[in-house]
């Protein structure tokens, strides 16, 4: 059974469940922070999908059905810790302070980033598979010689457990007991391949033989993916080491916009996973224990409903970006082809913002 | 001045940065005990520690990608890549992360990394010891690429690329390792991306770098004895190309012959044959002409010595550029 293998602390249905090494921390507040944060970000990656289908944005990678991995891990991190995302992690910068409409300059394709990542220490989305795992364990050795009291988290998904960077970043984090946590996000879909096509064994037994705790969560618990994420970044702050947490979840919507799921996996396994869904479980639990109002729960949908709207006259007043800022952060210091370049452009009439 | 080789002067260089810098570290695999392969990280490993003369697990995306995240927290770290031919798995991280970053994150990151590659050949070696994949880098807007020809410029380039902002593909010519030359270890702070005229000339330019700036002095040697004056420029960064000393030099000469190792082919010397004919125009005399290696994989080294430019092969080209007739 599935749930044999798996960390949870709140089933599908929505009963609390006890785990001997994870117990529940959060109070019936903090729960309900978290229940409004998957609310929000589900409904922010709904308006992000509609810009999208009206031409508003270039692309979107919806996040829908991932929502209790991201914000689980998401609130797991502390502000001194720092974040690597991949391109789908719109619920960890949600929780890493990013403004909505930051994270769609991207997808926008205003910017190949979209925020400041020094000031929300939440670095800007690699989107070259499993680059950013390397990146990450780079980081954790900086911070490892500083003797910093802080973890590094990086994102990936089960396509990039493939990939010889993130294999790689498994070596070095190992080799050096660096303090970095490896999150995967085992959607069970790398755009058309199932996980089947990565592995033979569960992705988070991959950790054993590079020498380090893996773990695999329930992806859809929040209460559970949140204490198995807090667990790992204390361990690694305390000098502990690596740790490999699986979120075992499911992708519900598309790769991307330009994704058609239809031709590769069956519509039973989508319904499968609808029983299973990450909001509805934690509003069922708050619900039953009688811990929300129905008042409360339809404040928090209308809240949602502001910040997309919000989001949408932020997407769409997003003008430029002026063709000449292409020179601006190529390098840091002068450089004659970029002075050419700028100069071209602007001999052209090519610059500013139409 | 001191006496010293050119492996010596980047140790020597790397000391003083290491000095320097507490955010300076060494990564690459055997640059520890070992001192690397070629020595040139001799003794730092036990002056400077395990935490700052780190050596790499045996993956060169490793050691780039984890240089590229050090970069990221604010250290300056060097990475060590063992030969030429053995860069290719970082590339990857080289031009997605390391040439991309600072611009995706509108300046935020900065990139202040230096890759050394030992390159070029001429030292007997087996397959991929002995590449020259210098323009694969220059190619990559965001990356700069530098080569010292002396060991002086080695002591001070190493020092000025480890201190700069951007990332820097070091390319250090290999067969050059053991050459003796005086070294101002007072002095550390030139024009890193100036190129440098190394023998006056009036008759022809010959722009060229790295191992083959030695062979394009000795042709010039050569030729002054037939009563032709060839005029060396060492370019020292081919990332960017310093055109305003070639324009200089060829406004004078009229004839230019760019020498290097790597096959012409969409090449550094492409790059500076189409420039120099597009500023110059009016000044040329000649057909631009190249000297390079020839357009195939890397050779066994048995067979070397013919695939590699040589003073005669320069020779040859200084006649037909001067027999042209328009």
């Amino acid at each position: 059974m599935l749930e044999e293998q798996l960390v949870q602390l709140l089933s599908p249905e929505g009963e609390r469940v006890t785990h001997a090494q994870y117990p529940t921390t959060l109070n019936t507040d903090e729960i309900i922070a978290l229940y409004r944060d998957m609310v929000i970000v589900r409904r922010l990656c709904n308006e992000s999908t509609s810009l999208q289908r009206q031409g508003q944005l270039a692309l979107w990678a919806p996040l829908q059905g991932q929502e209790a991995a991201q914000i689980g891990a998401g609130r797991a991190l502390q502000t001194r810790d720092f974040s690597f995302p991949s391109y789908r992690e719109h619920g960890v910068a949600w929780c890493r302070g990013i403004s909505p409409a930051e994270i769609l300059r991207l997808f926008r394709q205003v910017s190949h980033g979209g925020w400041d990542p020094q000031k929300y220490r939440h670095s800007v989305p690699t989107i070259v598979i499993g680059n950013q795992a390397l990146n990450a364990v780079g980081y954790a050795m900086g911070v490892q010689r500083d003797g910093a009291d802080e973890a590094t988290m990086v994102f990936f998904g089960d396509g990039a457990t493939s990939q010889g960077d993130v294999n790689e970043a498994f070596v070095w984090a190992a080799a050096f007991n660096a303090p970095v946590v490896f999150f995967v996000q085992n959607n069970q879909w790398a755009i058309s391949e199932p996980t089947v096509r990565q592995s033979r064994i569960p992705l988070y037994r991959r950790a054993e033989g590079f020498g380090f705790p893996g773990i695999r969560v329930d992806g859809n618990d929040v209460l559970a993916v949140y204490e198995v994420a807090s667990a790992a970044l204390q361990l690694a702050r305390e000098g502990g080491g690596p740790t490999l947490i699986e979120a075992y979840t499911y992708r519900m919507g598309a790769h991307t916009t330009s994704d058609d799921p239809t031709r590769y996996r069956f519509d039973a396994d989508v319904e499968a996973w609808k029983h299973r869904d990450p909001i509805e479980r934690v509003k069922a639990y708050l619900v039953r224990t009688q811990h929300i109002t129905a008042a409360a729960l339809t404040a928090i949908n209308e809240e949602a409903d502001v910040l997309a709207m919000e989001l949408r006259e932020a997407v769409l007043a997003m003008d430029g970006p002026d063709p000449l800022s292409i020179f601006d952060h190529v390098y840091a210091d002068q450089h004659p082809l970029i002075d050419a370049g700028r100069q071209e452009m602007i001999d052209l009439g090519l610059g500013g913002v139409r | 001045m001191t006496a010293m080789t050119m492996a010596k002067a980047l140790n020597e260089g790397l000391r003083h940065a290491l000095d320097a810098d507490p955010k300076v570290l060494l990564l690459g695999e055997d640059i520890g005990k070992l001192g690397g392969v070629f020595r040139i990280t001799d003794g730092l490993q036990k002056d400077f520690g395990e935490d700052r003369v780190i050596d790499a697990p045996l993956g060169e995306s490793g050691i780039v990608g984890t240089a590229v995240g050090l970069a990221m927290r604010g250290y300056r770290p060097v990475c060590e890549i063992q030969f030429d031919g053995f860069v290719y798995p970082a590339f990857d991280q080289i031009v997605s992360q390391v040439a991309k970053l600072r611009a995706r994150s509108s300046g935020s990151f900065t990139m202040g990394l230096v890759i050394r590659i030992p390159f070029g050949g001429g030292i007997g070696a087996i397959e991929h010891h002995s590449e020259s994949p210098e323009a694969y880098f220059a190619h990559t807007s965001g990356l700069r690429v530098v080569s010292p020809s002396t060991p002086d410029d080695a002591y001070w380039m190493i020092q000025e690329a480890i201190r700069h902002d951007d990332p820097i593909i070091f390319c250090e010519p290999k067969c050059r390792y053991w050459e003796k030359g005086e070294v101002d270890v007072t002095a550390s702070t030139h024009g890193l991306f100036d190129a440098v005229v190394r023998r006056l000339g009036e008759d022809v330019t010959i722009v060229t770098y790295g191992p083959s700036v030695h062979t394009a002095l000795r042709a010039a040697q050569a030729a002054a004895g037939e009563g032709i004056s060839l005029e060396v420029i060492d370019a020292r960064s081919l990332a960017p190309l310093d055109f305003p000393v070639m324009m200089r030099s060829l406004e004078k000469t009229g004839r230019l012959i760019v020498v290097h190792e790597a096959g012409h082919n969409v090449s550094i010397s492409s790059e500076i044959v189409a420039q120099l004919t597009e500023s110059c125009f009016y000044s040329l005399r000649a057909p631009a002409l190249r000297v390079t290696g020839f357009n195939t994989p890397y050779p066994p080294s048995r067979v070397e010595k013919e695939y590699l430019p040589s003073v005669d092969r320069i020779l040859d080209a200084v006649d037909r550029v001067m027999g042209f007739e328009s």
